[in-house]
């Protein structure tokens, strides 16, 4: 028969379990929602999440209660990621494609009729292109840019998630902007041809 | 002596994200008063960010809930 004091471990256990899976599920639309960007499909995002939630629930313990849920969760998801093989980098040319910050702004100004209103320039660009424009920037800066532009999350945050300095953080979020609005100049030019 | 322009460029991206010291704030705020150029871009900056968070934004498949909440472990 269980001890008084393990059939009360047990019902805590129980408590915090299902409050932990709770918790967890409750984060399911942000998780998904910068997963969908970390990986190349809607497809992959959507496995990829499941295999996250499983993770979690199986290893729950490993959570320390008071810090940072969504930021654990993504701890996972982005080193599924990268176990799955889903990352063949492309060796970016950087030079090639990094341009400087004003080069979107300079080069849809010069295609349009003037620039009278900078939030008029930005609806030049089509949904689409934006999307693609971001799938085409190099995991590394991508990772980076969809964490701390789409998740929110901080830098201190996305270095943990990542497992690199804050420094590199950083660097890789300004390199990775400048090289998404690159991307974004090249689709709008070619839609204005 | 370097381009004011050209340095206000390079104070853009962690002036939007509020990572400049006190200092480089203001040094970026009074070169933005004075310089129209650099005002519309850094105008420009912000809305793109905004435009991409938006655009980019995909809803969860509501069967993927499903999917999750069946993963749970149940009580034995």
């Amino acid at each position: 028969m269980e001890e008084p004091e393990e059939a009360q471990r047990l019902a805590n256990e129980a408590r915090d379990r299902v409050r932990f899976e709770e918790d967890a599920l409750a984060l399911a639309e942000q998780v998904y929602r910068v997963a969908r960007h970390l990986a190349g499909s809607r497809e992959e995002a959507e496995e990829l999440v499941q295999e996250t939630y499983a993770r979690a629930f199986r290893s729950w313990r490993s959570f320390q209660p008071g810090t940072n849920l969504r930021a654990w969760l993504l701890r996972i998801l982005t080193n599924l990621n990268i176990d799955r093989g889903r990352r063949q980098q492309r060796a970016p040319q950087m030079q090639a494609l990094e341009a400087n910050d004003y080069y979107l702004y300079d080069r849809l100004a010069e295609s349009g009729d003037g620039v009278s209103d900078e939030e008029r320039v930005v609806e030049r660009l089509s949904r689409d292109a934006i999307v693609a424009a971001l799938s085409a920037v190099p995991h590394d800066f991508r990772d980076v840019i969809v964490l701390v532009d789409l998740g929110d999350f901080s830098y201190q945050d996305a270095a943990q998630i990542l497992d690199i300095p804050v420094g590199t953080v950083m660097s890789r979020l300004h390199r990775g902007r400048r090289i998404l609005k690159r991307e974004l100049a090249e689709s709008a030019l070619e839609k204005a041809r | 002596m370097t381009d004011p322009c050209a340095h206000c460029e390079e104070m853009m991206q962690p002036y939007l994200d509020r990572a400049l010291s006190e200092a480089e704030m203001a040094e970026a705020e009074a070169h933005l008063a004075e310089c129209e150029p650099c005002r519309r871009r850094y105008r420009f900056e912000e809305s793109l960010r905004v435009y991409v968070r938006q655009a980019v934004l995909e809803p969860m498949p509501a069967e993927l809930r499903q999917k999750l909440a069946a993963l749970r472990i149940p009580l034995e």
